[in-house]
């Protein structure tokens, strides 16, 4: 076990400095850091050269990217249009989209695999083909028709829930909550019917109802946590999903979370901010998947033993 | 494909084949089928499943249905998307605009149909870009093995380390569109961001495949035979490997879609005055206007939903078709 944490994490390092370079070199060697610095007009000649020598850009590049490391590994993101540290909008907004992402993530799991195994378990039946086409139609709307029409619907015709969420408390990010879990409900349903039903035709549950155990034990116990495995590497997958789909989210329903930011940098072109903003939510990424990928390693044996 | 004695499946009912043919593949020789019955390849065996399936005729038909829409928009309507009538803004749908008018006058119905061009083509290039690339990487590295499979392996990593929509954002945030960009190069841009993000998916897929294919017998046959590295590949992996790369490509091609509509959304993708899906969901998605002009928002949804379901639903079909232990 020990040996494969080692080994994941040493696999991890050239990623992480993979993905910082290319985020480094696409947007300060190819691109034009100083966009937007001056508004809607280019920026003049003088302030250009200061920004170059404040920024190492007049450095060769490795240098410029060993330095910008440096910064990164010290929180430091970059300052952005108003003279912010962008790691403090940030820090400031956290929670916020913490919460919504939380109470996605449990929604997602929950429901999903619910109904994932309710499908499972009556394959070919009413229940099953139910969750097929619904998940089928959840997957397809784009996740800002779901948030614009359930505003429209839930929010202003019913009046069920806010429209908006402008102070984010548990009640009014009900609502986005279940906007932000819809695709990735779907998703974990249909893996888990299909996980599901495969295993239940495997050896051991054979052996399992050979011996004599009650369906609810094979199925319940045996079938269904081999089934919840790819479940859970999804999950790490997800992550990046709920990342996006909270910037949908957070700017339909006015969250003042780290995506209602994002979305409102790019407005602004306010490159600091959005460069800054994706770059960590890159780095949580890639974390996430890292803990996810040791879980995994400890919920199948098989995989930490090659 | 060299693949004769499974293609021609009306003349081994006659002739048996005996002679040992490397290419051939082993099904040839092994199942001379019964009298007055087709040879059955895996292809027309999924062609017969996919026949009875009314999704599969409903998808296909949605497909052809918004392409021609992209392709000919003049077929649908005569209504000029760029004629605004300011006098006319957020008109209910009537007979005159079935979709009503937006807040700038503008024939919701008109626009609605021109905006399936950006969308079908930003999901048809990236797609074709994917396949491509992603075909040729992976056939390299599964092929070649050693460090040219360790290093193209690495980099596909650092590449699906960032979240598609995270990644399409800060891409084309850096390079912006110049104000007087055409439709085309603009649609070209975000397509070829979505495809250096995606690519690594569809190498994988084709990496795997090549090393189940290539210890094969009858791959080392064919081999030992002296057929070159580029026959092998074209008549013994790419068939073996096409068929779990058109399924993940059709599904993407709908997530490429979505994905761009939501770029649009945010103010990033393409930009007015070109017609978009996302850009018109985008304008009428404010609170004030859902409340006072739901048909701008809903139509366009519709057709974009339809379009990535369209995608989705022939994925879904064409892998349940080749997948027999699904069945």
């Amino acid at each position: 076990m020990g040996k494969y944490i080692i080994r994941r994490l040493l696999q991890m390092i050239p990623v992480i400095i993979g993905v910082t370079f290319l985020i480094y070199a696409s947007v300060y060697a190819l691109g034009d850091p100083t966009l937007g610095r001056c508004g809607e007009r280019a920026c003049p000649p003088g302030y250009i050269a200061k920004f170059r020598a404040d920024y190492n850009l007049d450095k060769p590049l490795i240098v410029q990217y060993l330095l910008y490391m440096g910064n990164l590994i010290q929180g430091d993101l970059g300052i952005n249009f108003y003279g912010n540290r962008v790691i403090d909008e940030l820090a400031a907004r956290w929670p916020t989209t913490l919460r919504l992402g939380i109470m996605a993530l449990v929604i997602e799991t929950v429901i999903g695999i619910s109904a994932g195994v309710l499908a499972g378990i009556r394959r070919g039946r009413f229940i099953d083909n139910l969750v097929t086409v619904s998940t089928l139609f959840l997957i397809s709307i784009p996740i800002f028709v779901i948030g614009s029409v359930a505003q429209l619907v839930f929010g202003v015709r019913l009046g069920w829930f806010p429209v908006t969420a402008t102070q984010g408390t548990f009640y009014q990010l009900i609502m986005p909550a279940f906007v932000l879990a819809s695709a990735s409900l779907a998703y974990i349903a249909r893996l888990m019917r299909a996980n599901l039903s495969e295993n239940l035709r495997a050896d051991y549950v054979r052996t399992a109802k050979a011996k004599g155990l009650t369906n609810r034990r094979t199925v319940g116990v045996h079938t269904l946590r081999n089934s919840l495995i790819p479940v859970i590497t999804y999950i790490g997958i997800d992550i990046g999903a709920l990342m996006g789909g909270a910037i949908v989210t957070e700017r339909i329903f006015n969250i003042n979370g780290i995506g209602n930011f994002l979305y409102r940098s790019i407005g602004q072109k306010d490159g600091a901010s959005v460069v800054g903003t994706i770059t960590c939510l890159v780095l949580i990424y890639l974390f996430v998947n890292l803990l996810v990928d040791i879980l995994y390693g400890f919920l199948d044996p098989r995989i930490s033993h090659d | 494909m060299t693949d004769t004695t499974r293609d021609s499946g009306l003349d081994t009912t006659s002739v048996v084949p005996v002679t040992i043919d490397p290419t051939g593949g082993p099904e040839s020789t092994l199942s001379a089928p019964a009298k007055g019955e087709r040879a059955r390849s895996l292809g027309s065996d999924a062609w017969d499943e996919l026949r009875h399936r009314p999704m599969f005729w409903i998808s296909a038909a949605l497909i052809v249905f918004f392409v021609l829409m992209a392709a000919f928009p003049q077929l649908f309507t005569s209504t000029d998307p760029y004629f605004a009538d300011l006098s006319k803004a957020r008109e209910a749908p009537s007979a005159d605009a079935w979709f009503g008018r937006d807040s700038q006058g503008y024939d919701v119905y008109a626009r609605t149909i021109y905006g399936a061009r950006a969308s079908i083509l930003v999901g048809i290039l990236a797609t074709l870009f994917t396949l491509v690339f992603g075909s040729v990487v992976g056939i390299i590295s599964g092929y070649g093995g050693g460090w040219v499979d360790s290093v193209s392996s690495r980099i596909g990593e650092i590449f699906l380390g960032i979240p598609l929509l995270l990644g399409g954002i800060l891409f084309i945030y850096t390079f912006p569109p110049p104000l007087d960009e055409p439709l085309v190069v603009s649609v070209m841009k975000i397509a070829f961001v979505l495809g250096i993000l995606g690519w690594p998916s569809i190498a994988r897929l084709m990496r795997s495949s090549v090393l189940q294919v290539k210890p094969n017998d009858y791959v080392q046959a064919a081999r030992a035979l002296g057929a070159t590295p580029s026959r092998i590949i074209r008549s013994h992996i790419l068939p073996n490997s096409l068929a779990s790369v058109i399924v993940v490509s059709t599904i993407n091609l709908g997530a490429y879609i979505s994905v761009e509509a939501t770029l649009s959304f945010l103010g990033i993708g393409l930009q007015p005055p070109a017609i978009s899906w996302g850009i018109q969901i985008s304008e009428a998605s404010s609170i004030g206007l859902i409340r006072a002009a739901p048909y701008m928002l809903l139509f366009p949804s519709a057709f974009l939903s339809a379009t990535v379901l369209a995608f989705i639903m022939l994925g879904d079909c064409v892998r349940d078709a080749l997948d027999p232990k699904l069945r």
